[in-house]
């Protein structure tokens, strides 16, 4: 196959490849498997014809043509199919009438929301979405989410297994139940690129690129859905938290707080465009939780220089937050914020009313220790950083953890 | 496609009940199953007498082993079910998000197998 004709069929598929198949699936009323394996025909097809034959103009229309026309065959040679299709209203003879030639941008949607729906599993949400939204290979997804292959294949099987046996519409919701389902599409994207962020630099590069291929699904969901304010604010909070990527660990791989992070290593392009797309939804009404914590790292992007933080802000802003999402955790973070403002006191006593719900989070006793650390009350700080330690559950958060316990007891004993 | 609708709940809260809403789950059931009705999603309902009339039996090794009580002891307990025609899963949710003791215990909803 010549150069030129292999690298246009490669590129159209790097590029084109999600959008085709979420054309394709809605053709095939709704079937994952038969549009997956009529796209691969259609690939194998363009190898031998279009050496010969020339490169088409529009190569994602041949593709999702020809890909139709071998759904359509494969759909008349098993009945069983058939007759299910048929059931569905989605007989051969409707698919030849299929008007629309290239893929359209809605199918997307539609592709996103089944991938999220709420019937299937977490992990069979997280895992579909990373197939055939992202276009991942198993392999990278199960190494992203550390289990083997075989188990991330299966869990792909039994996830449209289930669209199929218990028939999940291939949708988009209707309004009355778009505010739901926005948000379990949504906080699959955040599970992804939180995975992604909470990957150290130690760990493979497969685990670290979740956060770009998060925001790529962001980009194609605020693209599709501008006037949806959660979706505009998710990417902002992705993009602003990425932006600090590079300066969250240091040469030996041990873990900088946001106070001692050399600030010219953030992203400076997608903090620009995490500040734009932060204002763009502050001009609404209603705020939701991931525009506020966009506005929130906001505040961090903001400032030069550590000092220059604008606490009392991101303290109003974490009170807003709490209406809307009143958690122990937004409250720790609250807490934490207090302390920056309004001195490690108050943040300590605001703590200590969190401690039967977070008793058992990591957090919450590292937040603890380190207000003790600044009041120098060494003893209730290193008590604090051994509970911490013993609830982590990354590397380098220990290292660090262990680092400032040594400190507490050195001070205590002095 | 037909759903079976399961519908659980702590039948210990539901004995506990005030009248005035037992009255008003009752009324609630009866508007629900005619709304169900008119919508052409209806094939069959009924409500179940409790667990503690319930028989559970088990043929092993040729023996018929019949024991009182449900097949499991859990936090709720199955107290009735609708059957009911509807085109996709998110169909059937809908339905099932109705039943008004959807907001005390759980409605489980299960595609009814078809074979061929």
């Amino acid at each position: 196959m010549s150069a030129s004709a292999h690298d246009r069929l490669q590129a159209v598929l790097r590029t084109d490849r999600a959008r085709i198949l979420s054309s394709l699936i809605r053709t095939c009323g709704g079937d994952f498997d038969l549009a997956e394996e009529a796209l691969h025909d259609a690939v194998v097809a363009a190898t031998t014809q279009w050496p010969q034959r020339g490169v088409p103009d529009t190569l994602d229309a041949w593709l999702l043509q020809t890909a139709r026309h071998k759904a359509i065959d494969a759909i008349r040679h098993d009945h069983h199919k058939r007759e299910k299709l048929d059931e569905l209203g989605y007989a051969p003879e409707v698919l030849h009438e299929e008007e629309e030639l290239a893929p359209i941008p809605y199918d997307m949607l539609r592709l996103i929301f089944t991938c999220c729906h709420p019937a299937l599993s977490e992990e069979a949400r997280l895992a579909l979405t990373l197939r055939t939204v992202v276009g991942l290979p198993t392999s990278d997804i199960a190494r992203a989410f550390l289990v083997t292959e075989q188990t991330m294949a299966q869990r792909l099987v039994r996830a449209k297994k289930k669209i199929r046996d218990a028939r999940i519409p291939y949708r988009v919701p209707e309004r009355g139940d778009m505010p739901e389902r926005l948000e379990t599409v949504l906080l699959v994207i955040y599970l992804v690129f939180n995975e992604g962020y909470s990957a150290s630099s130690g760990e493979q590069v497969v685990r670290r690129e979740l956060c770009a291929h998060a925001i790529h699904i962001g980009r194609i969901l605020s693209e599709l859905m501008a006037d949806e304010t959660e979706v505009l604010g998710l990417l902002a909070l992705m993009l602003l938290q990425d932006s600090r990527c590079e300066a969250r660990t240091n040469e030996e791989g041990d873990l900088v707080l946001l106070r001692d992070q050399n600030r010219s290593l953030w992203d400076r392009v997608q903090i620009e465009e995490g500040l734009r797309l932060s204002s763009c939804v502050q001009g609404g009404e209603s705020h939701g939780a991931y525009a506020i914590q966009a506005s929130i790292a906001a505040e961090h992007a903001r400032a030069n220089h550590a000092d220059d933080t604008d606490w009392r802000e991101i303290v109003r802003l974490y009170r807003e937050l709490l209406r809307v999402r009143p958690t122990p955790v937004v409250a720790l973070n609250h807490a934490v914020a207090t302390a920056m403002a309004y001195g490690a006191e108050e943040g300590l006593r605001l703590v200590d009313a969190l401690r039967e719900d977070l008793d058992e989070y990591g957090p919450f006793h590292a937040s603890r220790a380190d207000f003790c650390r600044t009041m120098e009350r060494w003893d209730e700080a290193a008590d604090a950083y051994e509970r911490a330690i013993a609830l982590s559950t990354n590397e380098p958060e220990r290292r660090f953890l262990e680092g400032r316990l040594r400190e507490a007891r050195e001070a205590s004993s002095n | 496609m037909q759903y079976l609708l399961l519908i659980y709940e702590d039948e210990k809260a539901l004995h506990d009940r005030d009248e005035k809403t037992r009255i008003q789950v009752f009324d609630e059931y009866q508007a629900f199953t005619a709304s169900v009705r008119e919508a052409d999603q209806f094939v069959a309902a009924d409500a179940l007498q409790p667990t503690t009339t319930a028989t559970s039996v088990r043929v092993r090794d040729g023996r018929a082993i019949t024991t009182d009580g449900p097949f499991a002891e859990t936090k709720e307990q199955l107290g009735g079910f609708y059957l009911v025609q509807a085109k996709d899963l998110d169909e059937a949710i809908s339905i099932a998000a109705r039943i008004p003791s959807a907001r005390f215990g759980t409605i489980e909803v299960r595609p009814i197998m078809t074979f061929g």
